[in-house]
């Protein structure tokens, strides 16, 4: 059937199983967003107050679930507002489809109205992207997007269709949802020579990022571990791939990691990576980085093998076919020694932990809110975060009872992701969805209580208020003499119960673990968008800390 | 250190408009500088071959390979022998005299480069051949005054019947 460009793209959309959309309309997306209005019954799109809002929705929304989130915007601003959002996306290897309206193609090139030449500026930052001036290449371009988007390594794409391409008509015909494209069988000889390096292993440290995270291979990790009598860590990407409670779990290393699981991966003889990259936030030095440790590297990304680190065998392959290759074919093994040693280093983090403890007098610290937030959490719930302390301080704390259950920007770090993404995250999934946030990311885009509010998203907001630009202002009081080089807020005398308010939302203000607990249950229970102020002081700090370019040797443990 | 080299990266891409943007950003991108570049249509209209020159250690000439190969309009990707066939094309305008004339037609003799161009006081020279040989020519005509220069990427093709990528 013959139909115009831009019912052709939703209709493509639908096609390839997208229920939800984000994003915001302008201009040059007028006729799309005709067409989402003809199908609105099959569509659902989210308005945001922002398209930056809506990026990161899209994102959320992806890796919270594994689909392909969609974001759409206008021309120029609304393109270039998008950009934050898809390089959050590119640096943590998240599949998501945006598409931008451009200015007719007989006006491109010459500085029209809202024109911008978005493939151009998101040519680093996409995994692919597509100016479709032709409306014969339309339907298969998107198709085409969805297949990148997904396959191999995940990440971006955008697709940017000019207005008389939208306009104009052609023959639409259904297809079926693309599929991911197969990555290679690992090699025999590979497997092989990883079952080789791990049966000579005394001191193995299965090493988990976010290329493991959303495979669902948590029990198999644990399987490994338990058969070669290993030591789980993982990458701040991967938290969450491995479900609580599995006591060879010491959780993230690097820069904030937990002790144990920073001084063992160090004192490891063997790192079986899996989809990790080694970035400098998890090494650190890379010249100090694991020196007597013999490296294994799984991962679908050829490029990332020998990039940040040299490893002793790179697997480039399926990921999940590969691990289960090596588990079959590894012999059991116990390892007493390096056991006892895990367990010495878990006491010695608990001892650290407590000595912390013991030294604040606070009301209301980091750790008491994530006591909370965990023991009163649904089975299934999502934690989303901003970026800063609260982020590193949820990386440490927060227990995750299965996978795609954090949501937080890795990579790229970004500011101001943390509410669109806990607002298309809860739309993925439906289950209880919180957002942890500090005041400073916060001030970002806090304009997305409106989105949440218009269209039911009951997300809880939980906003460790300080203050201060708390990340920033850690390293000032640790390499700049405490010089707080304008990280302070409290000029700011914003009212966050007041603006949730204001916002159509409810607001708590929480100064101690009493009405922080009795702020979080009401704000579970009622359904409704909740911000609640969290008082904390400005002197916390995220802690163990290896310095930025320092080795496991200068991990710091405490602040005077 | 590992050790730095010079060498040849030849690609069949897409022959689409913006493909050439993409390869070249990811050099930018990634920090990886290029010493020449040569495109153009290849035996098969769909595709372009662009051929790069440029130094590095083995990890600079892995990496490309594997970033290069990430683009989705690359096809084939491959550095190429050390031995492979190179050409480069040069056009040099030089100053001449009564008294330099002999001297830079017989280096233009020797080199089997070409005159194309000849007008009182100045000549237009053609040379082709390996880079190494057009550097030669250059260091030759130096003395003389050259005038304006220019010299294309490098052209390559590896020896026998060795080929990058089969249409088929």
């Amino acid at each position: 059937m013959k139909l115009k460009g831009s019912e052709i793209i939703i209709r493509t959309l639908i096609e390839q199983g997208v229920t939800d959309v984000f994003g915001y309309p302008g201009g040059q997306v007028i006729n799309i967003y005709d067409a989402l209005y003809k199908y609105r019954d099959e569509i659902n799109h989210v308005l945001t107050a922002h398209e930056q809002g809506a990026s990161h929705a899209a994102d959320g929304y992806s890796r919270a679930t594994g689909k392909v989130g969609v974001c759409i915007a206008t021309s120029g601003p609304g393109a270039t507002n998008l950009v934050t959002g898809i390089a959050t996306a590119m640096l943590d290897s998240i599949p998501m489809v945006a598409i931008t309206g451009n200015v007719p193609c007989s006006l491109i090139g010459k500085d029209s109205f809202q024109e911008i030449d978005i493939t151009g500026v998101t040519l680093p930052i996409t995994k692919h992207n597509y100016f479709v001036n032709r409306i014969e290449e339309l339907a298969d371009s998107i198709r085409e997007a969805f297949a990148i988007a997904k396959s191999g390594r995940p990440g971006p794409v955008l697709i940017d269709v000019p207005k008389d391409v939208q306009v104009a008509e052609y023959e639409y015909e259904p297809m079926p949802v693309v599929e991911k494209q197969a990555l290679p069988e690992p090699e025999a000889k590979d497997i092989e020579k990883a079952v080789e390096l791990i049966n000579a292993s005394e001191r193995p440290y299965i090493y988990i990022g976010g290329g493991a995270a959303g495979l669902g291979l948590g029990k198999d990790i644990v399987r490994l571990a338990d058969k070669i009598d290993a030591a789980i860590g993982c990458t701040f990407m991967g938290i969450s791939a491995i479900p609580d409670g599995c006591p060879r779990f010491l959780g993230m290393q690097g820069m904030h990691g937990h002790y144990a699981s920073s001084i063992s991966q160090n004192e490891a003889d063997l790192i079986i990576g899996v989809g990790v990259r080694f970035s400098d936030r998890a090494t650190g030095n890379v010249a100090k980085y694991a020196r007597s440790t013999k490296i294994i590297q799984l991962d679908p990304d050829s490029a990332e093998i020998n990039k940040n680190v040299v490893v002793d065998l790179g697997i480039v392959a399926d990921v999940e076919h590969a691990f289960r290759a090596i588990l079959e074919a590894v012999e059991s093994k116990a390892h007493p020694e390096w056991s006892a040693r895990i367990e010495e280093l878990k006491e010695e983090e608990e001892r650290i932990e407590k000595h912390i403890a013991a030294k604040s007098d606070a009301k209301l610290s980091p750790k008491m809110v994530f006591d909370v937030i965990n023991a009163c959490k649904p089975p299934r719930t999502v934690i989303a975060t901003d970026v800063g302390q609260h982020q590193m301080w949820t990386a440490q704390y927060a227990t995750f009872d299965t996978t795609r259950r954090f949501v937080s920007s890795g990579g790229l770090g970004t500011m101001g992701f943390g509410l669109g993404a806990a607002i298309g995250a809860r739309v993925a999934t439906g289950d209880t969805t919180v957002l942890i946030t500090g005041d400073g990311s916060f001030g970002m885009n806090l304009n997305e209580l409106a989105t949440a509010v218009s269209h039911g998203i009951p997300v809880v907001v939980v906003l460790m208020n300080n203050g201060v630009l708390g990340m920033v202002r850690q390293w000032q009081t640790l390499f700049f003499g405490k010089r707080y080089s304008e990280t302070v807020l409290t000029d700011r005398r914003t009212d966050f119960v007041k603006l949730a308010e204001a916002f159509g939302a409810v607001g708590y203000r929480a100064g101690t673990r009493e009405e922080f607990e009795d702020a979080f249950k009401k704000a579970i229970a009622s359904g409704e968008v909740t911000v609640i102020d969290t008082l904390i002081d400005k002197d916390e700090f995220v802690l163990p800390m290896l310095p930025p370019g320092g080795s496991i040797d200068d991990i710091i443990t405490e602040i005077d | 250190m590992a050790k730095t080299e010079k060498f040849v990266i030849a690609m069949y891409v897409d022959n689409k408009f913006g493909v050439l943007t993409r390869v070249t950003g990811m050099f930018t991108r990634r920090g990886f500088n290029i010493d020449a570049l040569a495109v153009g249509e290849t035996e098969s209209s769909d595709y372009s071959r662009i051929t790069i020159t440029l130094s590095g250690d083995k990890y600079v000439r892995e990496q490309l390979i594997n970033q290069l190969n990430k683009l989705h309009n690359v096809k084939k990707v491959e550095v190429l022998d050390d031995d492979c066939i190179k050409r480069q094309l040069m056009l040099l305008k030089v100053s001449y005299t009564s008294a330099t004339r002999a001297e830079i037609l017989a280096a233009v003799e020797v080199y089997r480069a070409k005159v194309i161009d000849y007008t009182t006081g100045e000549m237009c020279i053609e040379v082709t051949g390996d880079p190494s040989k057009i550097d030669a020519f250059i260091k030759l005509m130096l003395p003389f005054g050259i005038l304006e220069m220019c010299r294309t990427g490098v052209v390559a093709l590896e020896r026998g019947n060795k080929t990058l990528f089969n249409n088929d």
